[in-house]
């Protein structure tokens, strides 16, 4: 049987948004799948080697707030100073509670399984991020690079 | 339940460590071979089916027992 392949676009730079495309890529690998993850704009927050990840509530209503505090502070009151990290602390704390990986851990199982990190070289300029801050083993590359890949993926997911 | 070579407790660990866990595991363990795994995860009963139906391993049992997950895998 030939090796399934599956390509991500991940776009996000956000605590919570970082767990999707870590999550499917190495469990896709653990079944066998050939993966690239491609990460342009935010998304390459997630490939720096000290990640600094938060989550935020604003703009975000169907995130699920401790003691009810959506109904105590309303939209103002989450742009208080402190409250994204405060939100994060929390956040960090529930996931440690339940089991759920750390972002670090299953960036690092990802390149144990030879999942391949692609980082967009156009939004390494555009944003004149350091290279040097990147974990190692990645790749800069363009979009063409991208589809020589996912043009033969079996499933493609943007994020 | 029946006789295994390896045991890999994955107690407490959420989605998807416990299938990451225990494939890597496997990949340290000879053709044949049985593994078994301990689980709190209440959804680890369906992914390690399908888990074993992806990747060729044999899925020999599946069970919950004492509050816990419990599965045999035979390496393919």
């Amino acid at each position: 049987m030939e090796q399934k392949k599956l390509a991500i676009i991940a776009t996000k730079g956000s605590l919570d948004w970082a767990y999707p495309p870590f999550i499917l890529a190495s469990t896709a690998a653990a079944l066998g799948y050939e993966v690239q993850i491609f990460f342009t704009f935010y998304g390459l927050q997630l490939l720096k080697k000290d990640l600094s990840l938060e989550v935020t509530p604003l703009g975000n209503p169907g995130m699920p707030m401790p003691m009810g505090m959506d109904k105590w502070f309303p939209v103002l009151g989450l742009t208080l100073p402190g409250m994204q990290g405060m939100m994060t602390s929390m956040m960090k704390a529930k996931m440690k509670k339940k089991g759920v990986a750390s972002i670090e851990d299953l960036r690092e199982l990802c390149q144990e399984a030879e999942v391949k990190f692609i980082a967009c070289q156009m939004t390494v300029d555009l944003f004149d991020l350091d290279p040097a801050e990147f974990i190692d083993g990645i790749e800069f590359a363009g979009a063409a690079a991208f589809f020589e890949f996912a043009g033969e993926s079996d499933i493609c997911l943007y994020m | 339940m029946a006789a295994f070579d390896q045991e890999l407790d994955a107690s407490g660990l959420n989605c998807p460590l416990p299938i990451l866990r225990a494939k890597k595991t496997l990949n340290s363990m000879a053709s044949g071979q049985v593994l078994h795994i301990i689980a709190t995860d209440p959804g680890s009963v369906k992914d390690f089916d399908s888990f074993a139906k992806q990747t060729g391993n044999e899925l020999m049992e599946s069970k919950e027992e004492g509050g816990k997950f419990h599965f045999l895998i035979k390496k393919a």
